[in-house]
């Protein structure tokens, strides 16, 4: 019959039978992928390094803002996101001895591999989520100027942060929040702060000891601090009061600062969420023996290559977000 | 599946007897690096603090080079690019790395030059 496909070229150079690159379709798709995606994640780090270097001198201080461990209080900097790496790349073992028991076809060994690497995924999933509540939530509070510059207080004698909650007067005023039905239509406030702009200002004034930070970092790389005389000054440009973080303001400094935390570590958070759904679909295309039939565990190398691209964009996120 | 594994790491110093303990191997070499980061993250030392180089400190250039190392290490060892045909290889690691140079020179020089328009024009900001 003339409409007969003929397969008898396919080997051949011009019949798409050879591979220069020595790799499957699939996998050359994945690579695509990959270096496309990188060339994203590039972009929102640089976009994040270019507004660093636009406010060099008031950018918040990594050590800072991320100084807690789940079940601790204290000042922890940066060992909860050490943990965060150690899991994610601990994860990436796993893959890769499943992807290596694959080659072996070895198939219960790539179930508990597989497994082993779902739950370091989990781990770091939940760990970021925390994270991320921790952030949002806030622990001292600020006041913003005019110009949205954000006011932080340290305590005089011992050095510390202050909380607002340390020195702000609770004063005998009352105000109703804002709410959609009443007022100009469908316009409310967000949820109030636990203290009014007059009830720190009027603590700040009645406790001597506490002095105002503000964003500029000095030549000993600290944030700076005022004097007792100076800060009554400050203080007076003040209008907003600042609890954790949202897209708008924060109360670490530097508005792009939560922004940027929340894009690009969101943007990574949803990379290791689907990696995680990914790796449970082959998960149970392993149990049910797919691979074994189809005589190759490559779906599982192709898979392996994504999730080690997320430990790989993590690494770069963890360097620029919270070392350098 | 007959895929070959090359098992030295470090230009042939360190040499494995199986593909499983390379992978061993590299994890806790990039353990160790991780855990130098976070040491100096938390020391700050001052020598290394007051030093700039091209106008970064010596301890930020210091964690780009061990991320850039760690970079290496999964991607050659844990993504096996290492055991891949040096053109692929190459295709894919030279296009990202050309194109983010490009991007990174020509954002930060933007984000200095905008900078400096902030501190010395007139422009009030800080308020």
């Amino acid at each position: 019959m003339d409409t007969t496909v003929t397969t008898g070229t396919e080997d051949g150079v011009w019949g798409g039978g050879n591979q220069p690159l020595g790799a499957s379709y699939g996998k050359m798709m994945m690579w695509f992928f990959i270096v496309s995606d990188a060339l994203t994640f590039s972009g929102f780090l640089v976009a994040y390094g270019f507004s660093r270097f636009k406010f060099i001198e008031t950018w918040p201080i990594a050590d800072e803002v991320f100084t807690h461990v789940p079940f601790f209080h204290g000042n922890y900097p940066m060992y909860y996101v050490a943990f965060m790496t150690f899991i994610l790349i601990m994860s990436s073992v796993t893959m890769v001895l499943a992807v290596d028991a694959g080659h072996n076809r070895k198939q219960s060994k790539v179930i508990l591999y597989m497994f082993l690497t779902i739950i370091g995924g989990a781990i770091f999933v939940g760990s970021q989520a925390w994270e991320w509540a921790t952030f949002i939530k806030g622990d001292y509070g600020a006041l913003e100027t005019k110009g949205g510059r954000i006011l932080q207080f340290v305590n005089a004698e011992t050095g510390k942060r202050a909380a607002l909650a340390d020195f702000s007067q609770t004063l005998p005023e009352d105000r109703v929040q804002h709410q959609g039905y009443n007022g100009i239509w469908y316009q409310n406030e967000g949820s109030r702060t636990s203290y009014s702009l007059n009830e720190v200002v009027e603590g700040f004034k009645s406790s001597p000891n506490i002095l105002i930070r503000t964003e500029t970092i000095n030549e000993e790389g600290e944030k700076t601090l005022l004097t007792r005389q100076e800060s009554l000054a400050k203080l007076n440009e003040a209008v907003y009061v600042v609890e954790g973080a949202n897209l708008i303001r924060n109360e670490y400094g530097s508005r792009l600062f939560a922004d940027f935390f929340f894009f690009i570590t969101g943007f990574h958070g949803f990379h290791v969420f689907s990696g995680v759904v990914i790796n449970v679909i082959i998960f149970f295309n392993v149990i049910i023996g797919t691979y074994e039939k189809r005589g190759h565990y490559e779906m599982v190398e192709k898979v392996g290559l994504y999730w080690h691209f997320v430990d790989l964009v993590w690494v770069f996120v963890f360097t620029f977000f919270y070392l350098v | 599946m007959g895929h070959e594994h090359k098992l030295e790491i470090f230009r042939g110093l360190l040499k494995f007897k199986s593909n499983t303990q390379k992978i061993w191997g590299v994890l806790i070499f990039l353990s160790i690096v991780t855990a130098i980061e976070v040491a100096l993250g938390i020391i700050k030392p001052e020598f290394l603090t007051k030093k700039y180089f091209l106008g970064m400190k010596l301890l930020n250039w210091i964690f780009i080079i061990l991320t850039l190392v760690k970079a290496y290490y999964i991607a050659w060892d844990f993504m096996h690019l290492r055991d891949e045909k040096s053109s692929l290889r190459r295709a894919i690691v030279w296009t990202p790395i050309f194109l983010v140079s490009y991007l990174i020179f020509i954002l930060l020089f933007e984000a200095d030059y905008i900078y400096n328009v902030f501190k010395d024009g007139f422009l009030a900001w800080d308020f």
